[in-house]
């Protein structure tokens, strides 16, 4: 493991030193590797982070699996799946936003950053409509949650079988990390079409097409982190045992 | 008593003309620096002021000991007081003291580099750090927190009235500043090396920190979610941790612990390293097994994750489950092991002297070995069920967290003050200090050993009238201590402007930091180094011709 | 410098990568590929496979994500640091995941 270190040449720093190389890197290389580099651990602490959420998920869903199914269905597969659809597509635009920026296309960047920002909006829009149907059949959680749904018939969902009362309950359990999940991702969204509106502006007056990257790149990877999630999410939330 | 240290002539000597300290004067050039030096500087202050609030907290609490009844104070307020303790020292001291401090100053330095990878989220950091600061602080003055630092719940989401949301809050930004500085010394360690510092050329201080980071990267957003989760509780009553609504408050435990035992990691690998350093400096011999050392800072960072439920053992997990991790507690102690060794057969046949920091290094291995020894009682499982709660779990963690990494970090500050400021500290003095801080510490702690073997529980404010000559022994200590750490506040300070001029290298130490001018420049090396020795090498030192240190102006 | 083979390159310097710009098309393709596990995973859930239910969701889902990961973040194309860490992060969560479970799978109690 005795590797060399990246070798700096400050000999070649006076011929290649553009206005976006920082000072204290020797070259426009290893700044790039560095932020790319140092992107990526961020994304570790994201996983992590959500990390916690899908182990509360787990457990919950071993212990309270009828009360998860019930909840389950109380999503709309439609709605969700098109959510996914949405996601992949975002993520597409955003990779051909990079390959824009990358081949110093500005307008195609532009144009790609924005298809990004629109079907992230789209995505959350589908998602406002989804909380408030939650809040308007009493599904969330501490504020205005009722279990009463899950101990009847209820002639919207045929196959599902009414649950005795405790593990009716549970089903708040279930919307608790519903929302706490969805809410956390959708969270990261906001945040990303906030970002995205930002490159937006700047990549229009020219900042990413003339060899400087990094920033959409790194960003690209925040971007997909956030798709994967959801990647998870909607199986393990939506798609709990739907043949029932 | 001989000694290594060799300052330059008094009469003529003065520090540098330009320096990370004068290279631009006011507020704004501290408040929006980028350089990691001024920023190590800005945390030094801020841990320090907090060190102080965590530690009158002490002397509170020491002060209530004294008798068994609670007439100090109502036990509410007791309770109050150990909580903002806990949180105070391990977050906002313990967590940061070394990296943030040490850490920041001499990695660049250490590698070779002109900075950290990532200036501006090192300042970010220290914003981070200073608004998690603020509102610890606002969580004490709005009538403080009383669920312990652990926050267990349901204690924390159901039964308590108390600030538990701003201090969560307070940990959750704190925890930011911790993830940020790990990931600029990840990555700054990889990338950022001089040509010719390879891996294993590197001081093992900076092996430590690269092993703490990764802990501080993985580790601490787990303790975010889980703070997150707990304020849902409190506001919206979601019921992830309520058993009844089918929560489970063992699931708060199990995302708790996997932090922060890992935080304990965080919190003594840094130190760890400074001891590295240290020892080898001031016996004037390669740190032996080098290779042995630096892997064993990555093994105590890897299996570190494995051990957490060992926190747990009586609240409620299964037995094979406590089985298993008692078991790996028993692994996670042979990496520190192997660097207690090492650090011993490092001082075997070397050219032993007693300076101030190598006094802190000696009282860190002593300290660090009975708690972490104490420690594996505690992973024993059958020990673990009569002692976890008393005062003997109170005494292990203060022997590692104070007789090992406070007293590493004051051995760091002291061996590096000269590289900081350009100045030495009263050698006289200071041995005093760290004499009364060993004193005071025993004093202080050992008394508990023996308190939680007979059975007093921790985290109460009145005790069973038979405990109080171990109680009234163990207050005496902690004012001797509290005179221990006031020494060097005061003659450090003093040093900054009427201490020795130090030079570049005082200690005839190896290592790139010693090869610039004391206080450094901004951008640290005039050139760039080109490295082709090995760390520890004594004599290339002595061989190579007296080497002027560029000192500009 | 002389030939040296991909592997030696690695070897000395793991942070190297190819200087890859990842073609449109590919991007394409993985896309078609992600819709297509999408709708299976969205059929998938209408099949009657008992505890193979969610071995099957999961599986499509660690496929799409590995599809997303390899190509649209580069990682097939990036160096082995980057591959590391990925790795590390995932690897990570999983004992977090594993060991916690060490506990719920071996106790009955606390399933209100």
């Amino acid at each position: 493991m005795d590797s060399q270190a990246i070798a700096t040449h400050p000999e070649q720093e006076h011929a290649e030193h553009p206005p976006y190389l920082r000072h204290h890197f020797a070259t426009v290389e290893q700044q790039k590797e560095t932020s790319t580099f140092g992107m990526w651990l961020f994304l570790l602490t994201e996983i992590m982070f959500f990390g916690g959420l899908f182990t509360a998920y787990l457990i919950y869903r071993n212990w309270y699996y009828p009360a998860f199914v019930a909840g389950s269905h109380q999503l709309s597969i439609v709605l969700g799946a098109t959510n996914t659809a949405v996601l992949i597509c975002s993520s597409f635009t955003m990779a051909m936003a990079v390959y824009s920026s990358e081949m110093r296309w500005r307008k195609a960047l532009v144009g790609w950053l924005l298809a990004t920002i629109v079907l992230g909006s789209v995505f959350l829009g589908i998602k406002a409509v989804e909380y408030h149907e939650k809040w308007e059949k009493h599904h969330v959680p501490g504020l205005n949650f009722s279990a009463a749904g899950f101990m009847h018939e209820d002639p919207n969902y045929p196959e599902d079988k009414p649950l005795p009362r405790d593990m009716a309950e549970k089903t708040q359990v279930y919307f608790s990390l519903y929302f706490a999940m969805t809410g956390m991702h959708a969270l990261h969204m906001v945040i990303g079409v906030s970002i995205l509106i930002i490159l937006v502006i700047r990549a229009w007056g020219g900042a990413y097409t003339q060899g400087h990257m990094t920033t959409i790149e790194n960003f690209g990877l925040y971007w997909h982190f956030v798709d994967i999630v959801w990647i998870f999410l909607f199986p393990l939330l939506y798609l709990i045992s739907r043949h029932q | 008593m001989s000694t290594i240290v060799t300052l330059p002539d008094q009469q003529t000597a003065s520090l540098p003309k330009r320096s990370y300290l004068n290279e631009e004067y006011g507020l704004k050039s501290w408040l929006l620096t980028g350089d990691h030096k001024r920023i190590a500087i800005l945390y030094l202050i801020s841990i320090t002021f907090f060190f102080f609030i965590g530690g009158a907290m002490a002397g509170l609490i020491r002060l209530e000991l004294l008798t068994p009844p609670t007439d100090l104070m109502a036990a509410d307020t007791y309770n109050k007081l150990f909580t903002m303790h806990g949180i105070i020292m391990v977050f906002l001291f313990l967590v940061p003291s070394v990296p943030a401090t040490i850490g920041n100053f001499l990695i660049p330095i250490m590698v070779g580099a002109k900075d950290l990878a990532f200036p501006k989220i090192n300042l970010l950091s220290w914003y981070l750090y200073v608004v998690g600061g603020i509102l610890v602080l606002a969580a004490l003055t709005l009538g403080g927190v009383d669920t312990g630092w652990t926050f267990t719940t349901p204690l924390s989401t159901h039964y308590l009235n108390t600030h538990v949301i701003t201090a969560g809050l307070a940990i959750f930004v704190a925890g930011f500043s911790s993830i940020f500085t790990g990931l600029n010394f990840i990555v700054t360690v990889h990338r950022m090396r001089a040509p010719g510092m390879t891996w294993f050329r590197l001081p093992l201080f900076v092996w430590s920190h690269y092993a703490a980071s990764i802990l501080m990267v993985l580790g601490t957003p787990v303790l975010a979610i889980t703070l997150v989760l707990v304020i849902l509780e409190r506001v919206m009553g979601i019921g992830v941790f309520d058993p009844a609504k089918g929560g489970d408050p063992l699931l708060f435990q199990h995302l708790f612990w996997f932090y922060s035992h890992p935080a304990v990691y965080i919190m003594i690998l840094p130190g760890m390293g400074v001891i590295s350093e240290v020892i080898s400096t001031f016996s004037r011999k390669r740190v032996f097994g080098y290779t042995a050392v630096a892997f064993s800072s990555v093994a105590i960072a890897v299996f570190g994750f494995f051990v957490w439920a060992h926190h747990m053992f009586i609240m409620g997990v299964s037995n094979y489950s406590a089985l298993v991790f008692s078991l790996l507690t028993m692994l996670v102690a042979v990496p520190s092991a192997i660097k207690i060794f090492n650090w011993a057969a490092t001082l075997y046949k070397g050219s032993i002297t007693f300076e101030t920091p190598m006094l802190y290094a000696f009282g860190f291995m002593g300290l660090f070995t009975i708690g972490g020894l104490t420690g594996v009682f505690l992973g024993s499982m059958g020990m673990d069920i009569h002692l976890t709660e008393t005062y003997f779990i109170v005494a292990h963690f203060h022997f590692v967290m104070v007789g090992g990494m406070l007293m590493a970090f004051l051995a760091g500050i002291h061996f590096w003050w000269p590289k900081m400021t350009g100045r030495m500290y009263p050698e006289g003095l200071s041995k005093l200090a760290a004499l009364t801080t060993f004193i005071g510490f025993n004093l202080t702690f050992f008394p508990q050993f023996i308190l939680g073997y007979l059975g007093m529980p921790r985290r109460y404010a009145a005790y069973p009238p038979e405990f109080q000559v171990l109680n009234v022994l163990s207050t005496a200590g902690a004012t001797v201590l509290g005179v221990g750490y006031l020494l060097p506040m005061l003659y450090l300070v003093w040093s900054l402007k009427y201490g020795k001029i130090a030079g570049a290298n005082p200690w005839q130490a190896t290592g790139l930091e010693w090869q610039i001018q004391s206080p450094p420049l901004t951008e640290n090396f005039v050139e760039t180094p080109v490295v082709d020795y090995e760390a520890y090498d004594y004599e290339w030192l002595a061989n190579k011709t007296k080497h002027e240190v560029q000192t500009v102006g | 410098m002389s030939e040296l083979t991909e592997k030696e390159i690695l070897d000395t310097e793991p942070t190297h990568h190819a200087e890859h710009i990842v073609s449109p098309i590919v991007y394409l393709v993985i896309f078609g590929a992600l819709m297509f596990f999408t709708a299976l995973t969205v059929a998938a859930s209408y099949a009657e496979l008992g505890p193979f239910n969610v071995v099957v969701a999961l599986a499509i889902a660690c496929i799409k994500a590995v599809l997303v990961i390899l190509f649209f973040m580069h990682v097939k194309y990036s160096s082995r640091l980057t591959k590391l860490t990925v790795a590390a992060g995932f690897f990570t969560f999983l004992v977090l995941i594993t060991m916690s479970m060490t506990d719920y799978i071996s106790r009955a109690w606390g399933m209100w």
